[in-house]
Parts: C-alpha cells; sequence; structure tokens
C-alpha cells in the first residue's frame, strides 16, 4: 500500500531542507535570511526583500486546526483503502499565517482515517509527529491539551 | 470616448458540438466541427480568421486546427493557462488582438474529454512530487474537490452558511438545465431531499456540489464592432475584461495566504468593474463558473452583488433562479448541471442572453456577466447589448 502513496521528491531544491528537518524529526518553516519574514510553502526568492538567502527556522510544532475535510472515493487506490479519512490545515502558533496541511491521527503511526472525524473542530489544540512512509518522514498532527 | 478595448469588439458566432459522455471523436475533430459550427453561425469564412486563442490544456497545437479548419494567415494566436480559469481570458485576448489591429478576426475555444474516469490527471498522478502538490498530496488531500472542500469549511466556519446554501446553487442550476434540451442533466430533476442525501466525496462537498464531465467543444468568433454590426446575428459586444492572478495566490491549493477566501475573483473584479461603464447593479444575467457550489457565494461576493460572508443568503429565496431572482445564475444549467468543459459553456450562455435566445431567456438582459474559474488564476468579461 505505502508504495503506492504520494510523496515528495526530497531533491527538489527549494523543498528539500524541509523534508531534510523531517526526517530527523524536526518541524522548520523557511525563512529569509535576509530580512526574517516567514514563508509557507517554501520558494526560491523572497518576496518582502527579494533575498535568496534562506534559513530553516525550528517551528514549535504546535498549531491550532483552520480547516479540514474528510475524503471518501473515488480516490487513488492507496489512498480508498484509508478512507473515509481526514485531512487537516493547521496554523502554527509562533506564526498563524503560516500553514501546513496534514493529517489529525491519535498516534504517529495511526491510520489517517482513525480519529472520528465528527470530533474534529476548527481551532482545536494539535502538535506535530512524523510517520514514516519509504523514504519520506509526514508531518502529522495529534491532539494536544490547550 | 471609448476608452481601451471597451466595445469594441464583440462575439458574433458560436458553435458548439453536442455535449456528452464517451463522445467517439478527438478533441481536435471536436474543435473543428465547434469552430466550423461558430463561424457559419457568424456567416465569417474560414479564410478570413487572422486570429486564435485557447487554453494551454488543449491536447493538440492551433496549427492543427488552422490547417484543418482553413483559416487563414495567423497574426495572432495566444493560449492562456489554469484550467478552468482561461476561459474568459481566451475571449478577452482574442477582443484585445482585434481591438489593437493585431488580427482582425479571431476564433477562441475549449475542446476537452473528460467523461472517462481515468482521463482525470489526478488519477495519474505521478508518485514523486516536485511542485506545489507536494504539499497537499502526501495527506491525502489529491482531486480538486479535496482543496476546494478545505476552503469550504472555513468559508462555512467563517460566515455560518450552510449546505442548504450550496444546496440552493445545485438545485437552481438542475432548475435551469430543465429548460435546456442540450443541457446533459435536463431530464433528471433533483430536490433538496436528493441533494442532502447524495454521497459525500469530500466533506463538506456532496456529489452534488461538484460538476458535471463531459466531453465536447465549444468556439466563438470574436470581431470588430464595425463589422459585427453588418453579421446576422445582434453583436454580444465585449464591454469589459480582466484576468485575476492575486498577490500570493498558490493556484486551487490557496491555503497559505493571509486572507484565503479573497481569490482570485476579486482581483479580475476591481480591474474589469473599473474598465467598465456598469456595475454589477446593472447586471441582468450572470454565468460564474461553477466546477463546485461553493464558488458560486465566493463569486457572488469577489465581483461584487453582495459583501462578503452574504454570498450564502443571497441564494436563499431563489436568489439566484430564472426568472425571478435578483440575479439569475448559469440560466443553461452551468457546468454542475448542463455540461462541464473548462467553463466554456458559460461564454456561449452569456452571448445568447444578449441575443435573446437562452432557453431561460432574461427579460431585457442587456448586460450580461461570464466569469472563469474561482480558485484558479482568472478572467471575467462583462458583454452588453448597446455599444
Amino acid at each position: 500500500m505505502e508504495t503506492a502513496w504520494l510523496l515528495p521528491d526530497l531533491a527538489d531544491e527549494t523543498a528539500a531542507g524541509f523534508w531534510a528537518a523531517c526526517a530527523e524529526g524536526r518541524l522548520v518553516v523557511q525563512t529569509c535570511g535576509d530580512c526574517g519574514a516567514r514563508r509557507m510553502p517554501p520558494r526560491p526568492m523572497c518576496p518582502h526583500c527579494r533575498s535568496t538567502a534562506v534559513v530553516w527556522e525550528e517551528s514549535s510544532g504546535r498549531g491550532r486546526i483552520w480547516s479540514f475535510i474528510v475524503a471518501h472515493p473515488p480516490l487513488l487506490p492507496a489512498f480508498a483503502a484509508e478512507a473515509p479519512y481526514n485531512a487537516v490545515i493547521v496554523e502554527l502558533e509562533e506564526d498563524p499565517a503560516i500553514r501546513l496541511v496534514g493529517n489529525l491521527v491519535a498516534t504517529a503511526d495511526g491510520a489517517i482515517g482513525e480519529v472520528d472525524p465528527a470530533t474534529i473542530t476548527i481551532g482545536e489544540p494539535v502538535e506535530v509527529v512524523f510517520h514514516r512512509i519509504d523514504d519520506v518522514s509526514l508531518p502529522r498532527w495529534t491532539r494536544r491539551a490547550d | 470616448m471609448s476608452t481601451g478595448i471597451k466595445n469594441r469588439t464583440a462575439v458574433v458566432g458560436i458553435g458548439q458540438t453536442e455535449l456528452g459522455k464517451g463522445l467517439p471523436e478527438s478533441e481536435l475533430t471536436l474543435a473543428c466541427r465547434a469552430i466550423s459550427l461558430a463561424l457559419d453561425d457568424a456567416g465569417i469564412a474560414a479564410s478570413e480568421v487572422d486570429g486564435l486563442a485557447s487554453y494551454t490544456l488543449e491536447p493538440f497545437r492551433e496549427v492543427e486546427v488552422a490547417r484543418s479548419v482553413g483559416l487563414g494567415d495567423i497574426t495572432f494566436f495566444s493560449q492562456v493557462g489554469y484550467g478552468g480559469g482561461a476561459g474568459c481570458g481566451v475571449v478577452g485576448q482574442a477582443a484585445m488582438a482585434v481591438a489593437t489591429g493585431q488580427c482582425t478576426t479571431a476564433v477562441a475555444w475549449r475542446a476537452r474529454k473528460r467523461s472517462s474516469a481515468a482521463s482525470r490527471p489526478w488519477a495519474q498522478a505521478a508518485a514523486r512530487l516536485t511542485d506545489s502538490h507536494q504539499w497537499t498530496r502526501p495527506f491525502g488531500v489529491i482531486r480538486p474537490v479535496d482543496e476546494i472542500a478545505m476552503l469550504t469549511r472555513r468559508y462555512l466556519h467563517e460566515y455560518g452558511a450552510t449546505r442548504d446554501h450550496l444546496a440552493n446553487v445545485a438545485l437552481a442550476f438542475r432548475a435551469h438545465a430543465a429548460r435546456n434540451p442540450l443541457a446533459t442533466m435536463g431530464h433528471k430533476p433533483m430536490t433538496r431531499d436528493d441533494y442532502m442525501a447524495a454521497r459525500w466525496i469530500s466533506e463538506p462537498l456532496c456529489l452534488f456540489d461538484n460538476c458535471l464531465e463531459t466531453d465536447g467543444a465549444l468556439a466563438v468568433v470574436i470581431t470588430s464592432a464595425e463589422r459585427a454590426r453588418d453579421l446576422r446575428h445582434p453583436p454580444a459586444y465585449v464591454h469589459a475584461f480582466a484576468q485575476g492572478l492575486p498577490a500570493q495566490h498558490q493556484t486551487m491549493t490557496n491555503f497559505f495566504t493571509d486572507d484565503p477566501l479573497r481569490g482570485p475573483a476579486w482581483t479580475a473584479a476591481r480591474r474589469m468593474w473599473g474598465l467598465s461603464d456598469v456595475t454589477p447593479a446593472d447586471v441582468k444575467v450572470a454565468q460564474l463558473y461553477d466546477a463546485f457550489s461553493p464558488l458560486i457565494l465566493l463569486s457572488l461576493e469577489g465581483y461584487g452583488f453582495c459583501e462578503r460572508g452574504e454570498g450564502g443568503p443571497f441564494t436563499d429565496d431563489g436568489g439566484i433562479e430564472w426568472p425571478n431572482g435578483r440575479l439569475p445564475v448559469n440560466t443553461s444549467g452551468g457546468g454542475m448541471s448542463e455540461a462541464y468543459v473548462h467553463g466554456f459553456n458559460l461564454v456561449l450562455e452569456g452571448v445568447r442572453q444578449i441575443r435573446g435566445t437562452s432557453t431561460a431567456q432574461v427579460e431585457g438582459a442587456d448586460v450580461s456577466l461570464v466569469t472563469s474559474g474561482e480558485g484558479v488564476p482568472t478572467s471575467a468579461i462583462v458583454f452588453v447589448k448597446e455599444a
């Protein structure tokens, strides 16, 4: 099942720093090496000052659910096997303008459909965990006490 | 004094193939047939065409069309990207080219075959992602419906809109389709109970919040206002046109800006109304891009028919229904109930309203708005009856 998962190309030069940190169990945000502005998704140039200098700033790994969906078939076979499953957008505690897409899970390696969708709410606090698929560590989210 | 391209060009011919599932012909053949029909409708010879505008997603090159249909020497050809965002863009770019003398008569079209499930791009996704999909697809946000469902959930949360508002959209368009013998869903009435009982696709969106997938081709002919007055149909003058790609916009997965619910409609609308002598209050009928029902609510707000967050209530009490709604929307059935050909059928319906030939004709339709994909870099046109 997992070999058919959709995964990033770890050699992509713009995003490699993000995925490399995930492999070490760290969530990072691309930050301008000159003006310090954060940006997500990563891109080659800072839209504020046009610097190409990049720092990968460590995130708190804490955030809140900004929105979520519950996906049902028709889906690609690997994903259909998990359906219905949730996907969430999380805004980070240190900068709510920085958002990441992920899944809400009960445990890092749990199924993406294991949380009862009826219990998911916008605004609920979450923290990052990592789940390995092939050579990629994907950031996921578990519930935390506020 | 006319400024820019205002009222200097018109759509003078429209043509479409049958719209349906499993059409045997290729997109190229369908495009040639639609263009040929549009030229006959206009009464213009193929050899007079010297301008072309089409979607980047066409599966063949313009040269194949030009050689097959017998078009003349072409001095303007352009393509517009972003799928459903391109519809008014190709018409508007053709109008700009005619108005500025880069060509005299242009055709714009869309040919698409998507009725087979295996033909859908998300079903052919590559395993390793290098583009923006790497931030969404590894988490199961794979299909366009998943991407728009994310924005929809947030929209419902922020503004208190409900599934009943989304149902208003689906039901209005289905009712309009029932009047249109060419609408692929014209013979399938839908009730609110049908809508509420439909299976989920990506919560909070159900099956009937999604557009159709259709095979077919549609085309228009654009020429100068002077020439248009001598042709056989009432011209649909291109009054104002704009494209819209907002600062920091991310196509389809626009989750990362300060205000993700303020989409490309706002950018296109600001330019278009700024170039226009008419206002949203003057618009008698609108064809709003409807790949998904929530895009109607976002577009009603973005194009200035109501305030932010009021798109849902705007649809209450038949607000977007023909004939008595405050703004009849998608009078041929739109992408959700007529056909989904990347929004190009909306362009033709906008022209028919100006001609007075819609199957859900709005009385006195002298100002007719057409918009293209919301959620992607987009475009919009105001057609008028009197230049």
